[in-house]
Parts: C-alpha cells; structure tokens; sequence
C-alpha cells in the first residue's frame, strides 16, 4: 500500500506540473493583451510598454513561467494585474464560499441519490421506480441556471423565505445568515447533479441484482437484505464511488453558473472576472487551485474504492502491498 | 430582449473608454425630491453591477471605483451639478490670471481627512501630481497635462501654471481626488475628505461606506450605505425584489421594469445619460470618405425604432454627439433624419445606384449585436450589404481602436463632453476636418464659457451635418428604488452615485 501511496504521489505531483505548464502556455496563446486593461484610451506606445513592464509580460515565456513557478513554490499564488492585490487570500476568501456549497450540494446529492437509485432498479416494474427513473432523466436535461431561476421565483420572489441571492459581506461571522444565502444554491445543485447519480446508482444496482453471486448467495439461505449487505452493495458501490469523484470535481468547477445566477462571490465568479480582464495570475491561482482540488478528488475516489474493493489494490498497484 | 449590459466582458469600453469616459460622467446633484420623516440611522443599500476592481481612480480602478467613492469618500476642488455646471468644493474660490495661465485656489477651512489630518495645499499639489504622474492610468490624464507646474504659497493656497490656456481645466479638476499626500496602500484602503469614510471591503461581494462624524460638511442623512455587486442584471434585480437592496443605480434591463411600475413599492425614474451608442464610420476609409455615402447610411436607419426595440420607448433619439446635459446642445436629430427615398438619391449621386457591401465590426455584448442586426436589415432596403463581425471588447480595442482596421463599428461612448474627439484626426474613426480641429482648439482656449459654447457648437453642427458617425440613441439612465427611499440622484450618469443625501423612510 505504501508503494502505491508513493507512486499514486508522484504522478499527483507530476500532473500538476504538467497541468500548471499546459495552463500557462494556453493562457499565453489567447488573443489579448492585458497591458490593454491597464491603460486608458489614447494611451501612448510607451504607456503600453511600460504597463507591459510592470506586469512582467514584456518578458520571455521561460522567464515568466518560472518567476510564477518560483512564486508557488513558496505558496505565493502572485499578484493580480488589475488590481495589484495579492492572488492567495482572494482565492482563499472564495474558497470559504465554494467549499461549503460544492460539499454540501455533494453531500444532499448523495443522500438523494443513492436512495432513490436503488428503489429506482430495485423496484423498476413498480409506478415510483419508474417515475424515479423518468424524473432522473428529466433532471439531467434541465439547465442548472434554469432551475436556479425558477427556484429563485418559488422560495424567493414568492414565498420570500430565502435570500434571492449574494453573501453576507462579513462571511461565515453570522453562520445562520451565510448558511441561509447558501440553501437555494445548494439545493440547485444537488437536484441537477442527483439527476444523473441516479441513473448511474441504478444501473450499478441493476448489475449487482442480475448478478450471480447474489443469486448463489440467496441460494445458500441469505435473505435479500443480507445478500445485498453482504455483496450487492460494496459491488455496487465500486462504479458509483469514481463517478461521485468525477461529479463533485465537475461541480467545484461548474459552480461558476450556480455563483452567477445566486451572485455568490465564490471561485466561480472570480475566474469569470479575471478571464475578462486577461488577469492571467489571477486565472492562473484559480485554475492551480482547481486543477489541485481535482487531482485530490481523483486520488481520494481511487482510495476508497480500493478500500472498498480487495480485488483492485492488486490489481492497480501490480500485487503489491 | 434582456440586456445584461456591459457585465466583465465589455473590457475595452468598461476597462479602457469607459473608465476613461466614463468617467467623465455628469453629476447626481438633481436628486429626488426628499420626504419628511427618515431614520437617521438607517444603512441603505445600494445595487450595481459595477464592481471597483481597486479603490484607486489613478491605479486602474474602473468605473465602479467612481459610482463608489468619488463625492462619497473623495472630494475635488469642484464639485459638477446635474446641469453640467461647476461648483466649489474643498475650494472656496479662485481666480484666473489675465492671461488665463495661473490658477490660485484657495482652501474651504475646517476640512480634514478621515485620518484626521488637516487638508493644505500640500495635499493638493499631491493629488494634482499623482493624476499626471507617468504611471498615472487616470481618465482625465491627458486633459490635465496642460499643467505646468503646481506651487503652494502657503497651507491654504494653491498656484497651477498652465502650459496654454484651458477653459475646461476647472471642469476637468471637478474630476481630481484630494487624497492626504501621507496615504498609502490607496488600492485597499482610503483617505479622503467626504462625508464617508469606507468602511469594510469584501472583494466579489460588497462594499461598505460608514458617516465620517468629522466631515467638515452637511452630515450624511444616513449612517451607512453598502454597495452590492452583482455580475448579472436579473440577480441585481431578484436583489432588489427581495428587498436585499434599496436601489439599483443603473438599470441595464428594460423588460424587467414592468415589474418594478406596476408595483407601488417601487420607483422608476427615468433620468438623463450621457451615452451615446455609435454607428462609427471609418472616414479615412472607402466608401465612407464620402460624405454623401455616411448621410445616406445615417437617413436610412430609422432611429426611433431601433430605441423602441432595444429599450421599450426610454431613451432618447439623438443628432450628433452632444447629449441634452452639455453646454452646447442643440436637438440635430433633423439633420440627416430617416428618410430612405433621400438614402437611395445620395448613394445614387456617390456613384452607388446599385448600394455597397461592408463589413461592420460589432462588440459582441449587448445592445451590440442587436442594433448591428436591425441595421443590416434597415441598410437593406436600400442596397446596401452588411456584413456583421463580432469580435470581443479586446479585439474592438486592438483591431479598431489602435490599428483603426475597419470600415464601421458600433460602439457606445459614455462620456459627457466628448464631442472633442472629433477635432483629433488621429481618433479612431478619423473624421479630419480643419476647421473642426481649428474650432475645438480654439474653444479650448476661449477666455469665456460663453465662446467655448459657441465654438463647439459649430463643431456640433458641422459633425452632424457631415455625419461624422451615425449617433443611434442616447442610452436612458433608470433608477429604480424602494418608494421608502428619497433623495437619491436620478442623473448619476454612469459613474457618479452621491450617496450622502439618501433618506430611508
């Protein structure tokens, strides 16, 4: 295990080099120049260079890839263009927004889905599997910021139980508020994103129920709840646990569109802000950021299902232990 | 047709023009006519969609940095009203020497910065310095060059020599921040003399203005005001429907103002803009070096129409550059007016019987795309093909803006004043008329506003009889507020929000 550990590390770190390399370069490659953003209208040839100068930009590629690299290396995520503020507690500030959405939507989600799932195999040729199953299928075609809006409209602008949108501006210091600013986008997420856990959480119970193994198990005495405890739900789980992994990567990166639509000022909105204004450190620290989170993501997905299956600790790490 | 105008995206004119013209917004000094009984303790809060990028106007702030804090937080020597006149304001007077060289202010008393400090000339040669300084990025740069050099013969006084006379100057300093020459970290934090000091700053989220107690003025008549950011026109206004804001400052949405008039918790006023939305001829470029061929492009949009789909009857239709609040307004709309018939006659005479076909370079955000549309289908009916290029605010900036590469463009320019540009042969749409050029410079250096007046309002006849650009419609300015609400400015332009009157019934 502690092989596979080491070696899972590795290649953790060399994705995020290359990613970080690959980031850069693309960033580089749009059309556009920041030093536009920074000078005013009848700006002299000059003013440019010099605005040029100031972010660094006039410098060779290499140069400013590794000025940036050094910077993170000692976890400074550098200073924006625009604004001249430092990058870090920016991102850090909309991590306190991000986070607790992203893992609360994940976790409602799941809490929705793996239930309704199994009922929706279990009980497919009854009226409310199906409906599950309807209903699922209609969720993954519904637009998050369509849903965002009309949920707006019920718990908002009708009933106004909730907040139709923004953050406290003093953050997490009254939670009750912030958590109040965060329940309908939370919500708004977790339902899109149950729609298709599932349908996923169904087909994998759909395998296990078909399965000879659970078959042979009831053969040999188990009741089904003891077959399904047994075997049913740590074979099902294998497949579900890498698409959780890939859904909640997907969300923390998707959450730009739930942040617009509930003016949160999270992750999202930040990089949205800094692709505008070319504001490559700031687009840099998000995407880093992001980029790291999701590596992470994957790393823990592949842990658990190993934990959670023998077969693929031997399988992935070749036999060793 | 929803129009979440200018969000981020609109760069070049919000971070390039508009921070730079924009900033040359007129006053909210005409505000709403205030009610009895107000809590004098109130917060109120305030919508936009204008977040400032920093809190520094010289350091690339942006618009939102002036709807925030410029009258609010920061004063100038002047202050402008709503009628485009100039008032004083940390100066209690000045005199011109003869020549109209020298300026010598003198200081109001009893005024102090909110760290406490007593503003002299220093702070004012400072605040002077900093806007013309080489890494200024300050939109009234250019027009503050003309300084020469600004000395102070004593703590109250200060003396600016001009390089040429400039009949605008005190104008453009209604535009200069008095900053405490001891200031720093003027990114994040302040140090002004308004009636409110900044209180708290959250990035992405809000900002925060707290009464100074020491203001050497009339005390706010409230004691907070907190401006909320939002990036999208229906959130700001769901935000407002819910009560989680007072007033939005700019309304960019016409189709959600239905909701707003029809309800009596609402107000929806309906003030003056200064932004222009521009069909902009290349002038240097064929065909539209002709004149005959820019007068019949400009009688063959119907204008009215056009304003009527985009904004639902707000907004006005416009002759030339000047908007209504400009000391030289004159209505041109008669010049060059919608006819088609005098369209097909003078392509007729220009040798294009049988029309044209250019390409029209469109910003790709609102009203852009629209009004590119509806002019392809106007330009039409008289032969002549548009072909409609959407490019970002960025590409606008380089392709159009610096490498004047284009044969026309739609743009808005948002700037009170800036009917000038068409005395510069180098600006963008290269419109180069000597006499022009000879009238706005004169006009600049006339030794009355009563001359300046009459000369540019040459300049506005001239430009509008030549059709210089095509000016479409001037953009309405709404205001929409809870009824509790009073004392607000209707006019607050783009940039300007005085803050410091608002009653919260």
């Amino acid at each position: 295990m502690t092989g596979y550990l080491l070696r899972r590390l590795a290649f953790l770190v060399v994705s995020l080099v290359l990613a970080s390399v690959v980031l850069f370069v693309l960033l580089r490659m749009l059309p556009g120049d920041p030093a536009n953003a920074l000078t005013s209208v009848g700006a002299s040839p000059e003013q440019i260079a010099a605005a040029r100068h100031s972010i660094g930009s006039d410098k060779p590629l290499p140069e400013q890839f590794t000025h940036w690299a050094g910077q993170l290396a000692t976890g400074d995520l550098g200073t924006s263009f625009v604004s001249s503020l430092p990058v870090g507690p920016e991102v850090t500030q909309r991590l306190s927004v991000t986070v607790p959405l992203t893992l609360s939507a994940f976790v409602l989600a799941v809490l929705i889905a793996v239930p309704a799932g199994f009922v929706a195999a279990y009980k497919r040729r009854t009226w409310y599997g199906a409906l599950l199953s309807g209903v699922s299928q209609l969720g993954i075609a519904v637009p998050v910021f369509w849903l965002g809006m009309i949920l707006i409209a019920v718990f908002a602008l009708n009933a106004g139980w909730l907040p139709s949108g923004g953050f406290p501006q003093d953050g997490w210091s009254d939670p009750a508020q912030a958590i109040r600013s965060l329940v309908l986008p939370v919500v708004t997420i977790a339902l899109v994103m149950s729609a298709s856990l599932i349908r996923y959480v169904r087909s994998a119970t759909l395998d296990v129920l078909d399965s000879d193994y659970l078959r042979t198990s009831r053969a040999l005495g188990s009741s089904f709840g003891q077959a399904m405890w047994r075997h049913g739900l740590r074979n099902a789980s294998v497949p579900v646990i890498s698409i959780l992994g890939i859904e909640l990567a997907s969300t923390l990166l998707g959450a730009v569109v739930v942040e617009s639509v509930y003016a949160l000022p999270g992750l999202g909105s930040l990089l949205a802000t800094g692709i505008a204004q070319h504001d490559y450190p700031v687009i840099q620290g998000v995407l880093f950021v992001s980029t790291l989170a999701v590596l992470l993501i994957g790393f823990a997905a592949d842990l658990v299902q190993r934990i959670v299956d023998p077969r693929l600790r031997h399988r992935l790490s070749g036999g060793a232990r | 047709m929803n129009l979440p105008k200018k969000p981020l995206s609109a760069g070049v004119l919000t971070v390039a023009l508009a921070v730079t013209l924009a900033a040359c917004g007129g006053s909210g000094d005409n505000s709403s006519s205030g009610s009895g009984a107000y809590d004098k303790n109130a917060t109120v809060n305030i919508g936009s969609l204008y977040e400032p990028q920093n809190l520094d106007n010289t350091g690339g702030g942006g618009q939102g940095v002036t709807e925030a804090l410029n009258g609010n937080v920061y004063e100038g020597l002047f202050k402008l009203t709503d009628d485009g006149k100039v008032e004083n304001l940390l100066a209690k007077d000045y005199k011109v020497s003869g020549d109209g060289l020298t300026y010598t202010f003198t200081l109001r008393d009893g005024v102090k910065f909110h760290s406490g400090k007593a503003l002299t000339s220093k702070d004012v040669k400072y605040s002077l310095e900093k806007v013309i300084a080489p890494d200024s990025q300050s939109a009234r740069k250019s027009n503050l060059e003309v300084i020469k050099s600004v000395d102070t013969p004593d703590a109250k006084s200060v003396k600016v020599t001009l390089k040429q006379k400039s009949i605008s100057f005190v104008y453009n300093l209604s535009y200069v921040w008095i900053i405490n020459d001891q200031a720093k970290n003027l990114k994040t934090t302040e140090d002004g003399t308004g009636p409110y000091k900044l209180g708290k700053w959250t990035r992405g989220s809000a900002l925060s203005l707290d009464r100074f107690p020491g203001y050497w003025g009339t005390a706010a008549t409230n004691k907070q005001v907190v401006l909320h950011y939002y990036k999208d026109a229906t959130a700001l206004n769901n935000a407002l429907m819910t009560n989680a804001v007072d007033v939005v400052t700019s309304e960019q949405s016409p189709d959600a103002l239905d909701q707003f008039k029809s309800n009596q918790s609402y107000k929806v006023n309906d003030g003056n803009s200064t932004t222009k939305l521009l069909l902009a001829f290349n002038d240097k470029a064929k065909p539209f070096t002709d004149v005959r061929v820019r007068k019949a492009v400009s009688s063959a949009i119907d204008d009215k129409k056009l304003l009527e789909s985009v904004w639902g009857g707000y907004g006005k239709e416009i002759g030339s550059m000047v908007p209504p609040t400009d000391p030289w307004y004159e209505d041109l709309t008669k010049v060059n007016a919608y006819d088609p018939t005098e369209a097909r006659k003078l392509l007729k005479e220009a040798g294009y019987a049988k029309g044209f076909s250019f390409t029209l370079d469109t910003p790709n955000y609102d009203p852009h795309p629209t009004a590119a549309t509806f002019i392809k289908s106007q330009l039409a009916k008289v032969g002549i093909t548009v072909k409609i290029n959407t490019i970002t605010p960025d590409e606008w900036y380089t392709k159009v803006y610096k490498n004047h590469d284009f044969s026309a463009t739609l743009q808005e320019h948002v700037n009170d004043r800036d009917l000038v540009w068409y005395g510069n042969p180098d600006f963008y749409w290269g419109y180069d008329n000597k006499q022009v050029t000879k009238w706005v410079e004169d006009a600049e250096k006339a030794s009355s506003t009563g001359a300046q007046t009459d000369l540019l309002k040459k300049v506005n006849r001239k430009t509008a009889e030549d059709a210089a650009s095509d000016w479409l419609y001037l953009y309405p300015q709404i205001v929409v507020a809870s009824s509790k609400l009073s004392g607000y400015p209707v006019n607050g332009l783009n940039s300007q929000f005085f803050a410091y009157d608002i009653k919260k019934g």
